[in-house]
């Protein structure tokens, strides 16, 4: 039977974990449909409509979903999901609120943050911050899932016509009241998407040293990254942070500097394509997963970085 | 008010875990084991408000063996009044953790059910929503900063695009990170004085609901190791093999 998969938006567009979650929603059955609940999202309902792997698209125009409260989701979603076996969202700070709601309404033991799908009841997800993988067989009837976006590919955007179907909003408990969103701006590419990543650690000794790493991040069009350490020593905002407590990225390109490797960071990042360490401890343990490794003073060796980079004219975008 | 917090002992998040050969989970025995590391945190923040005055009972609770009395004890040592210690001899998923928390707080009558956002070691986190959708209570889950207002509280959360700010009506569940605090040490006298606090001694089994786990876990395996790189002499050659050989910039 169908996957009901839950879509990230912000009531004008879709965000870009949901491509990846459909992806993944597709491999557990190929008849996925969309709900989008949120208000005046017409537009978001068009552009999933387009997307060929979606089947069909369930929209909720009401103002009770404007600020996707999970206490106002959840009803919505169960009411919905009764005609679904399988009911998915993105494993981010927007299914994790949420999806466990769903579940334990209908009385179902969620499978948190697959990464991969290996039949509709059986799935991979890492454990202890990716130190270990466990395959997980789910003996519920009905299955709550969510999905680590970056462990599946995004899906094509154009090329579909899935028909929109409309859904009554359902009651909402109004026990809980959005007061307000404050989104970090920036003109660099967002992390969890970004193709290249530059993040810095305890090693960069202050807040006014990242300007090394943003002069790199600029260079390259890359989003600017963090340890826990320098999250924590106040160098940079918590929303950089790439780690088992930040965010998992897996661009093609990670550039660490100045972070030692932490388990708790190598979770969030091990999964890139490549990956440059540079670090001045040549023990550092980042070297052990970097593909490239420079064992040097970062305060002499970004400038020269950056020298190297301006010679190049070849910067994909 | 009263706050029930929850705590679960996990291996500490400084051991290299280790899979066991047979593939049937990782190696816990004569390994360090501590508290959850969020839950470190909501422990703080309830001891802090109480301090605050706003709060008059902070009481902890921890499910599973026999040594989870230890983070209830770590807890009582910072400054929670009173342990319950709920036995579970095997893995409890978060679904029947949440069944038990709702019959403790239908006991307990908190205003408000605190908990770390993940556990470092199944890492599901669904705990605190599964209990918030249980108990019909509202929630506010990776909370950064907290206000208890006259009969609500005012969060502020850490979503991916930023800061979200919710006013949630009590009582509540809310579930943190490891920014909302700097959690204490407790001292020796603190510890000391801790052991004669109450001790509330349950079981699982008694508690009834069902516990049947719902996944099985098939196999746990090492993630594949990544190949070992080699170390450049300098920034030019770093630039030159990312150009020419991974072919990434």
């Amino acid at each position: 039977m169908s996957v009901l998969l839950i879509a990230e938006h912000d009531n004008s567009k879709l965000k870009p974990f949901t491509f990846n979650a459909i992806t993944a929603a597709s491999k557990i059955d190929p008849d996925v449909h969309v709900l989008i609940a949120g208000t005046s999202c017409e537009n978001v309902s068009k552009e999933t409509a387009n997307i060929p792997l979606v089947k069909k698209v369930l929209v909720c125009d009401s103002p009770n979903y404007q600020n996707y409260l999970p206490e106002n989701l959840a009803p919505l979603v169960i009411k919905v999901s009764e005609k679904y076996d399988h009911i998915v969202a993105s494993a981010n700070t927007f299914g994790k609120n949420f999806m466990p709601r769903v579940a334990a309404a209908l009385d179902v033991s969620q499978v948190s943050d697959i990464i991969k799908v290996i039949g509709p009841d059986t799935f991979v997800r890492p454990i202890y911050a990716g130190n270990a993988f466990a395959t997980v067989k789910s003996n519920d009837k009905k299955r709550c899932i969510t999905i680590r976006p970056t462990s599946f590919d995004a899906a094509e955007k154009s090329g579909g016509s899935a028909p929109i179907e409309k859904v009554e909003a359902v009651d909402i408990p109004s026990t809980s009241k959005f007061i307000k969103r404050e989104e970090t701006k920036s003109e660099r590419p967002e992390l969890g998407t970004a193709r290249i990543v530059v993040s810095g650690g305890r090693g960069l000794e202050s807040g006014d040293n990242f300007k090394l790493i943003n002069d790199i991040a600029d260079k390259l069009n890359a989003a600017v990254g963090a340890s826990r350490a320098a999250v924590d020593a106040g160098y940079i905002s918590n929303d950089h942070q790439v780690g088992q407590t930040g965010k998992v990225v897996v661009p093609d390109l990670y550039i660490a500097v100045g972070i030692s490797g932490a388990i708790q960071h190598l979770a969030g990042m091990k999964e890139s394509k490549i990956i440059v360490a540079i670090n001045k401890d040549g023990e550092a343990p980042i070297f052990s997963v970097a593909d490239y490794g420079l064992e040097a003073d970062l305060f002499t060796a970004l400038p020269e970085f950056l020298a190297e980079l301006n010679k190049l004219n070849t910067i994909q975008k | 008010m009263k706050i029930l917090v929850a705590v679960k002992r996990v291996i500490d998040y400084n051991v290299q875990i280790r899979v066991k050969e047979d593939g049937s989970g990782v190696h816990t025995d004569n390994v360090k084991m501590s508290t959850n590391p969020p839950d470190d945190n909501a422990v703080e923040e309830s001891v802090k408000l109480k301090e605050s005055g706003k709060v008059k009972e902070v009481v902890a609770i921890s499910i599973g063996e026999d040594k989870a009395q230890e983070s209830i004890r770590k807890a009582l040592a910072v400054g929670a009044d009173k342990g319950i210690h709920v036995k579970a001899d095997s893995y409890i998923e978060p679904l029947g953790i949440a069944k038990i928390l709702k019959k403790i707080v239908e006991k307990e009558k908190p205003d408000m059910v605190f908990l770390g956002k993940q556990a470092i070691d199944d890492d599901c986190n669904q705990t605190g929503q599964m209990l918030g959708a249980m108990l019909n209570w509202p929630q506010a889950t990776f909370s950064s900063k907290l206000n208890i207002k006259e009969k609500s509280l005012e969060v502020v959360r850490e979503i991916d695009e930023g800061l979200e700010t919710l006013e949630i009506n009590l009582p509540a569940i809310v579930t943190c990170d490891l920014r909302l605090n700097e959690p204490r040490f407790a001292s020796l006298p603190n510890i000391m004085k801790a052991k004669k606090k109450p001790m509330e001694l349950l079981n699982a089994k008694d508690m009834g609901v069902d516990l049947k786990n719902r996944i099985e876990q098939l196999k746990v395996e090492e993630p594949p190791k990544r190949k070992a790189g080699i170390k450049v002499a300098n920034v030019a050659e770093l630039v030159s093999k990312l150009k020419n050989e991974a072919k990434v910039i």
